[in-house]
Formats: structure tokens, sequence, C-alpha cells
């Protein structure tokens, strides 16, 4: 397939003000919102409802105006444009087929606008249908299809127009546990095909980090973090990302030691060690943990007490208590491991690479 | 600056789309020319008393040096501006005044307000064609054939040629503005009597549908119907008076009760029998807006939850109890609701009152004998429409903002799972014998109709005949039908088109005015046909405030078809607002994000999706079109015929074998059009297999 020049965006400091229905106060949806995304890069707008990540995404496409800020598609200004002249396509949640229209011509639409020959709409949609794997559905009815075959007709109707940026507003979301994974496996082998720049709006943190080169983080209308998803992953930089992300553990101490290739703190009474960090020493912070990466044994670096022992298939899961804090722990492959009952005393042990200091 | 960027550039995106800005403005124009501007016209009209003053001009023209006043009445030079004069009037009784002068060089009189000393002086003045207009000081003397109305003695001169100018006299605009007219009205014996009939007609036939209509739905949605008769003969119920002209019933009634009448006369031997009057307008209204409460409150009755009522059933409730305590108190808005929509309809109501009220006279009757009948009193006449106008407006206020909201609130839920209907002989023969007899009852009064064009003479002579249908034809009704039906047909597409446009702006887009948009295309329900009657005489008489601007659409048929689109938008809107509602805006948001404009969002996505909401705008309008009387009876021209004015002509005049006739052709061509509309909706309806 002709590839059309691929296209950045760039968002410079993008503001959304709305009013309160009933107390007529403004608010800000959106805050002070700068991304700047790479040609053919694919990043991932993620946060719990109402952080702003979809008003972000419908400004992008040109269905929301920004109250402050410029947006940028491939170097360009596009704040005044609208959404018809704006070279992105969007994927929605609800799909928003036509339902009065087969697959073909659903996907033939965005081609007949742009007065495409006639010739080559057929060549066109016949590849995009291949590639998102309908060939022979062309005659069916939208609603003739199963909810994964609708969302692949709403991919192969945005994608055929080649846009400069496509635009995803949580497209698995109405799909079934086992389909959604399957689909984000999808969407990211098609985009890394055709290497668009796709941005990707979602509030499923696996969904999130398994098909994205970058996570942008929002929380309150505001970015919360931005990294790669192994960036945020191991160091979040607040406890919101840290419990956001994936689940996650913390362990109150207070700074013991500074040393260049770690941090000494003391917890509960004992000295643990974490990865290298900023900090003064007496200060009061929190080691960020994560279940998987905690062991537990008859010895190790802090004593517990087993409050729940679990057996989960792949890991036996413990909520043990530290002090006061509660410690979820993730024991991968236990078939082999000692498996410790409830009211059990044991020892906590971590790798310090796996401690980040909050 | 909140909300200031993304405005600014919301309006950039607005006007980025031309087809869009383009059709709101026409929209918001025509609304404004066609509903807002009668109506804001006639209270005008109501406190507003039309009256001009002659004034002599002599000290202007008499050669002499003239005196320039201040406005305070201190004398001034002829520079200072403006500058006035001091003129007296022949006419006893009316004070000399001072009239400023008005200074221009520019081309246009019209301009002399603005600014320039050294201009000549103009004065302003109403022209015989009832139009201000500024007139040079210095024409006065020599201006010749001018459309000024100069007087001398009062009488009319069209060149000033061997006038003494002294005695010459120009008109001013005298108007007084004043609420007079509605004490006035309100002291008048005809319009308070009007006044207090219509209201109690109202109450009467509020309440009688409510009860009909309420046994209806309750027998339907509870009582366990077996044959397949009498759901037949309710299908048939419901949808009558969407078929028939408003007033078939009227016609029907006189020919069973009337004078003459089959029942009274033939078989009950009743000779004086006078069903002319409240009574007789009461029975015909309830039988005509009682199916509307029927379907209003069946629907409501489905959304009630059987287990509640089963709840209260089971702790012990009988079933009268369980009615009064559970079923009734949660269709209290509803009935309200349902109430008020007669109540206005009834108010509204005009054939049936002109056909069978007799002495009976309501508000909408009196206006229009008053507008038709000679003593052409625009004061009186616009006060009591503005009177009918309020009390509609106000009812409808209520009815959608209050009872509607609350409607919604308490039985918007679905029922969870089919009730259990009611076998129990003792409930169900009393209520369905009952709501059998209304039925056939209703039905024979519209079978009467076909028969009254047939027989030869009605309460003499039943034998059966065409001569009725053929004195139609012989007397204009070729004219009256192809009259009618091209211009209801030319109506229904502008109007399907127009209402489902109105809809996508109000449930899809947002913009500045949408609100307005909003509002006075459900005003245009409110609004009585005899209201929007005489605000189109008044306002487009003389053209748009009256300066002759469209004038010239008034007395032909494209008023005539306006008035039809008029009287059916909120109908088509409201049936596309709810199609709308139903469809995901993502899905028009796709195609706009696809690259499609407005226009092309609304004609491959929108329009396709609420074919079917279209098509029976069509016929609808069609339907209302060709039924309709109480406005367009008052806009009619000999120029065109159109059925429904004939039949009033034809019953006022006594020949119900013509209106008859008429009314028989009327219900076969409405009742053709509602064939095709479901046969086309069956083929082509897109609907099932997208809500599937």
């Amino acid at each position: 397939m002709a590839q059309k020049e691929k296209k950045g965006v760039r968002l410079d400091h993008i503001s959304k003000i709305y009013q309160d229905p009933k107390t007529h106060q403004n608010f800000y949806a959106v805050k002070d919102v700068s991304i700047d995304i790479e040609p053919g890069a694919f990043i991932t707008l993620l946060g719990p409802s109402g952080c702003g990540k979809t008003t972000t995404l419908r400004m992008i496409a040109g269905f929301e105006s920004p109250d402050e800020g410029e947006i940028y598609l491939g170097g360009e200004p596009i704040n005044a444009l609208t959404p018809n002249k704006r070279d992105t396509a969007m994927v929605f949640q609800s799909y928003a087929l036509f339902p009065h229209y087969n697959v073909f011509d659903n996907v033939a639409y965005g081609l007949k606008l742009r007065k495409v020959p006639k010739a080559e709409i057929e060549k066109r949609v016949t590849d995009i249908l291949k590639l998102v794997e309908l060939s022979g559905m062309e005659a069916r009815m939208t609603n003739q299809l199963s909810g994964g075959q609708q969302q692949r007709v709403a991919l192969a109707r945005a994608l055929v127009v080649e846009p400069g940026v496509l635009l995803f507003d949580e497209p698995l979301s109405n799909l079934d546990a086992k389909l959604r994974v399957q689909m984000r496996t999808e969407i990211r082998r098609i985009q890394q095909i055709l290497g668009i720049t796709a941005i990707y709006v979602t509030h499923d943190q696996s969904e999130a980090m398994s098909i994205s080169d970058q996570i942008i983080l929002m929380k309150g209308g505001v970015i919360a973090q931005m990294g790669s998803p192994m960036d945020i992953y191991y160091h979040p930089n607040s406890e919101f990302v840290a419990d956001f992300i994936g689940e996650c553990n913390f362990l109150k101490g207070t700074v013991a030691g500074v040393e260049d290739d770690s941090v000494t703190l003391e917890v509960a009474g004992h000295r643990v060690k974490t990865a290298a960090a900023k900090a003064g020493v007496g200060e009061e912070r929190e080691i960020v943990l994560r279940p998987e990466a905690i062991q537990i044994g008859r010895e190790g670096l802090l004593p517990c007490k087993v409050e729940l022992s679990c057996f989960m298939g792949s890991y036996q899961n413990y909520h043990v208590r530290v002090g006061d804090t509660l410690v979820k722990i993730a024991d991968n492959c236990p078939l082999n491991k000692e498996i410790f009952q409830v009211g059990e005393d044991a020892w906590i042990s971590f790798d310090k690479a796996c401690a980040h200091l909050l | 600056m909140a909300g200031k960027q993304s405005a600014s550039l919301e309006r950039k995106k607005l006007f980025g789309d031309p087809v869009l800005i383009i059709t709101i403005v026409l929209l918001i124009l025509f609304l404004s020319l066609f509903i807002l501007y009668p109506l804001a016209n006639l209270l005008v009209d109501s406190v507003q008393v039309k009256a001009t003053a002659l004034y002599s001009v002599s000290p202007l023209v008499s050669g002499e040096k003239i005196v320039y006043y201040r406005e305070d009445g201190s004398e001034a030079l002829n520079d200072s501006d403006p500058v006035y004069v001091l003129l007296s009037s022949p006419v006893e009784g009316l004070e000399d005044k001072l009239f400023p002068l008005y200074r221009t060089t520019g081309l246009f009189a019209s301009q002399a307000q603005k600014k320039d000393t050294a201009g000549p002086l103009y004065l302003k003045v109403v022209n015989n064609k009832d139009r201000t207009v500024y007139v040079n000081v210095a024409d006065l003397l020599t201006v010749q054939d001018t459309p000024l109305t100069y007087k001398q003695n009062n009488r009319l001169i069209k060149k000033m040629d061997g006038v003494d100018p002294s005695e010459v006299c120009v008109q001013f605009n005298a108007d007084t503005w004043t609420l007079d007219a509605f004490p006035r009205i309100f002291q008048d014996y005809t319009f308070n009597h009007a006044l207090r009939n219509t209201l109690l007609l109202g109450m009467i036939t509020g309440l009688g549908s409510l009860l009909i209509g309420l046994l209806f739905a309750y027998v339907d949605v509870y009582v366990h119907i077996r044959s397949a008769f009498t759901r037949k003969l309710f299908d048939v119920v419901s949808m009558l008076p969407v078929v028939s002209p408003p007033f078939v019933l009227s016609l029907s009634m006189i020919l069973l009760f009337g004078r003459s009448g089959l029942l009274t006369r033939q078989i009950l031997g009743i000779y004086d029998s006078d069903i002319y009057g409240l009574w007789g307008i009461a029975i015909v209204q309830t039988m005509t807006f009682f199916p509307v409460v029927y379907l209003m409150l069946k629907g409501l009755l489905k959304n009630i939850d059987p287990s509640m009522e089963e709840a209260a059933r089971d702790m012990g409730a009988s079933r009268w109890k369980v009615f009064m305590t559970v079923t009734l108190p949660l269709m209290l808005p509803g009935l309200g609701n349902a109430f008020l929509v007669t109540f206005i309809e009834s108010v509204a109501d005009f054939a049936n009152p002109m056909i069978i009220g007799g002495s009976y006279d309501t508000l909408a009757t009196t206006i229009y004998l008053r507008i038709t009948g000679g003593t052409y009193d625009i004061n009186g006449a616009s006060a009591m429409t503005v009177v009918l106008l309020v009390l509609t407006l106000a009812l409808f206020m209520i009815q959608k903002y209050v009872l509607e909201k609350k409607t919604a609130a308490t039985l918007s839920g679905k029922a969870s799972r089919a009730r259990m209907l009611i076998e129990d002989k003792s409930v169900r023969y009393p209520l369905s014998v009952f709501c059998i007899m209304v039925s056939v009852f209703v039905v024979l009064m519209y079978i009467a109709v076909p028969f009254g064009a047939l027989f030869k003479l009605w309460g003499r002579d039943y034998s059966l005949s065409f001569k009725w249908f053929e004195q139609m034809f012989r007397e204009g009704g070729w004219k009256a039908f192809g009259d009618s039906f091209i211009l209801s047909l030319i109506a229904s597409p502008i109007t399907a088109l127009l209402s489902m446009i109105i809809s996508y702006l109000v449930v899809k887009r947002k913009f500045h005015g949408k609100g307005f948009i909003e509002f006075v295309s459900m005003l245009a329900m409110a609004v009585p046909g005899t209201v929007l009657g005489v605000g189109y005489i008044r306002g487009f008489a003389g053209g748009v405030f009256r300066t002759g601007f469209l004038q010239g659409i008034y007395g032909t048929g494209l008023i005539l078809v306006i008035v039809f689109v008029v009287r059916s938008l909120p109908v088509g809107t409201r049936s596309g607002i709810s199609a709308l509602r139903q469809i995901d805006k993502s899905i028009e948001e796709s195609a706009y994000d696809l690259g499609a404009g407005s226009g092309k969002v609304f004609t491959s996505v929108t329009l396709p999706l609420i074919k079917d909401s279209f098509f029976s705008g069509l016929v609808t309008t069609f339907v209302r079109s060709i039924t309709a009387i109480s406005a367009v009876i008052l806009l009619v021209t000999p120029r065109y015929l159109l059925i429904t004015c004939r039949i009033n002509e034809y019953a006022e005049k006594g020949e119900f074998g013509v209106a008859c006739a008429y009314a028989t052709v009327l219900i076969l061509i409405t009742y053709t059009a509602i064939l095709i509309m479901n046969g086309v909706i069956r083929r082509f309806g897109t609907s099932r297999e997208i809500k599937e």
C-alpha cells in the first residue's frame, strides 16, 4: 500500500474549560497539557474516567475546541479546522458503523468523499479488508457481524483513508476479555505494518502497556507521568501512578544513608536498600514494591505475619503484615515452594533494583 | 479568559462550514418571519392605536421667515441640530406641536438622522401608504404627484398646483400605545361569553376524553381481550382521528342526531332535537380527541412495572384499591398531561364549533366572525387573539415543561415482565362492553358520512343516488380537490425536510441560536390556527412591517403552503427528534471525522437513518394540510378552493349532502395516503434492520 507521509502531533499547553451545569463554576477538564508525538509513534492516554483523556483526544480530532494552547498536526496549527478538514481518523468506542451501509460501503465512505476513482476504491478497500482479515465479508450488513468483526470494520474504515494520525477512543471496551487481548495485538501489528502515528485512549492499564511506545498517564486534567511502559511501571513518580499501573505496595521508612548505587532506609526497625535515588538522610520516604518483586521465606529483610494465603494458579497470593503496613505478595510458580499458612511468621525480601523510592 | 478561545474557535469552525451556517441563518429567518413576526405583530396591534393627525405646513411654505425652536420650546437658530418648528392643526382639539426637522446631504432622505448641519431640512411625515418618509421642506411647494398625502380641508389633493400653500396639511404619525383594548374586550358581552364558553367546553372535552381514553387504555393493557374483533376495533378507533378531517364527526352528528337526524327523528321520533350548542360540540370533540388520550395513556400504562401492583395485591389490596393507590397516583402527571393536551386542542378547535356550535360561540369562532364580519376593530380583534394565544401558550408551557417532565420522571422505567391480564368476568364484561359500545358508536358516526353523501335527501328520501357527488363536481369540486391536493403536496416534502433538519440541528449540533430554533418550532404547536391566520392577515396584508416587503405572497397559494408548513412543523420535528435521539452521536461524528461536511453528513448518514420518520412526516404533513381549516379559512382567496373550506361553506348553508360528498372523498384521499406511507415504510424502511 502506498504510504503517505507520517505526521507527528504536538499539543502546546492545551487546556479545556467546562462549566459545571449545577454550580455554573468553571473547571479545567484538561489543564496545560503539552505532548510531542513523533511521527509513527503509538502513544496511549491512560487514566481513570474523568481524567481528561477523551477530551484531549476529541480536541485533536476537532470535536472540541481547546480554550488555551494550540494543536499542531505535522507542524501545522489545526485549532481552527473542522473535524472533516483534519487529517485524522478516529475509531470510536461504539464503532459508529453506518448501519445502512454494508461492510464495503462503510469502509469506502471516506474514499468516496475524497473523490478517489472507483477502481482504486475497490482495490484499496479490498486490500485493507484483507489486512484486518475480513476478506469476503464485503456485502454483509454491519449488524450481521460479531463485535470483533465490527471492530475490524471500524479500524479498516479509519485506516483506508491513510490519515496522518489514527485516533482510538477506548475501541476495545465493548469486547469480551479474550477478544480484547486478541484485538489489541492485532491493532499493534497493523499499526507497525503501516507505520502510522496512533493515539490511543484507554482506562485499562494492561492494554496501555501491551500496546504503546509511550504512555501518558493523566489525572484530573493534568499529565501525571509520561514515559515508556516499563519506565512508568518500575519508576512511578507518585503514589497515584504506581497504584494505577498495576498492584503496588508502599513501605514507609526513614532514610538512613545515601550511597552511589543505593539508598538505605529504616523500615519497622530494620534496614533495607533501594535503587539509587535522590534523598536526604532523615527524610520520611516510601518504597514502591510490586507484589511479584517480593519473596517470602524463612529468612529475609523484614519480618512479617501472614494474614491471607491463597492459591491463584500461576502464583500464590499472600497478604502479610509488616509493622502496620499490609503488603501483597505474588509468589510465582508455587508448586515447589513452601506455602505459608495464615498466622505464620515469615520474612520478606526483595532486590534493591526492584525497590523504587518515592 | 474561561472559554473564550474555544468559543472563538467554535465560531471559526462554524463559519468554516458554509452549508451549516447558511442553513441555520435561513432557518432562523424563516421561523422569525413566519412564526414569531405574525404573533409579535398581533401583540403590537392589540396595544397600538393607529392614527394619523393632520398638521398645517403653512409656517414652512408661507415664504416668511421660519421660527425655529429647541426641543424645550425656546427659540433657536436654524443651525442648531436638530431644530424644531411649531405647527398647528386645523383639526379641533389638537394642540400645536413641535416637529423636528432633519438635515442630510445623503442620497436618501431616510438617512436624514445622520447629522449634517449644512444639508437641507427634512420633515418626517406619513405617506398615503402608511409609511414614514422624510420630505424635503424645500420640496413642499414644488412637489408634483408625490406619494405624500397632502390635504386641503381634509380632502386629498394630488397636485399642489393652484392650491394655497398655507392651507396644505401633511399627515403625521399619531400612533398611541394603550392597553385599553383589553378592559374593553373583557367588558364586551360577546367576547366575555366566548371566553367562558371556550373554557367550559375545554373542561368538559378534556375530562370526557380523559375518562374514555383512560378506560380504553386500561382495558387494552390490563384486561384480557379474547376476540380479535375487539382488538381490531380498538386499532381502528385509535387510527380514525389521524385519517379524518377534524370536523367530520360534526357532520355525522347532525346527520344522526340533528333535526332530521336518522336516529332522533327516524327511529326515536323526536322532532325538536337540538344538538347545536355546548353538548353537541363537547360530544363531537370528545369523540375526536379521546383516541389521542388513549394512545398516550396506553404507552404510560405499559411502562408501569406489574410487580408493583402485584406487591400491593399480595399485601391484600383489592383490584380497585390497587388502581386507586398504585396505578392512579403513578399516572397522575400523565393524566394531567393528557388532559391539558385535549384542553388545548379543544380551545384551538375551530371547525367543530363552527359547524355544530349554533349560537354557542367560542374564542376561535368569535375571532373569525370579527375578522370576516365587517366590524373591523383591529385593536379588539387583535386583543382577542392575544388572549387566546396567551391562554393556549400558558397551558402548553405547563404541559410541556412541568407535566411532561414529571411523567417522564415517574414512569420512565420498563416493565420487568408481562402483566397478568384480568380474566375476572365481573371486571372484563362491563369494561369491554362499554368500550365496544363507544367504538361502535364512533365507527357508526364515520360511516354516516359517506351515506350522507349517497342518500338522496337525508331525513326524507333514503334512496341511493350520486346527485350530491354530481353537484360537488359541478360546483368546483375538481378545482377544490386539485388545489387542496397540490398545495398539500407541495407543503409536505418541505415540511418533512425542514423538520428533519431542525431535529438534526437540535439533537446533534451545538451552536448559538439552537435554543431559539427549538423553542420557536415547538411554539407553533401551541398557537391555535385562528391566531396564526389573523397574525398572517395583519402581518402580511401590507407586507412585513407594512413596508410592502413580501406583500406579494398575501392572497397567493404560497402563503397557504407556508401556513401548512408552519402548522405541521412541530409534529414532524417532534418525531424527528425522538428518532434522532436513538442514534448514537458517534455515527455522525465518524462521518464528520472521515471528511464529510455538515451537508454531506446529513444527507449520507442522518437522513437515511431516520428515513421512516421522514416518510411519516411527509404523509402526516400531507394529511394535516389537506384537512386543515382554522388558519387557512382566514387566508384563502377565491383564486384557490380548498376542500375543507368548501365543506364548511356547504355545512353553513345546510347542504349536508354536498358537504358529506366532499368529506367522503377527503377521507378516501387521506386514507390512501396513509396506506401508501405504511407500504413504503414496510418496503424501504431501514429502522428494523438497524434496531435489531
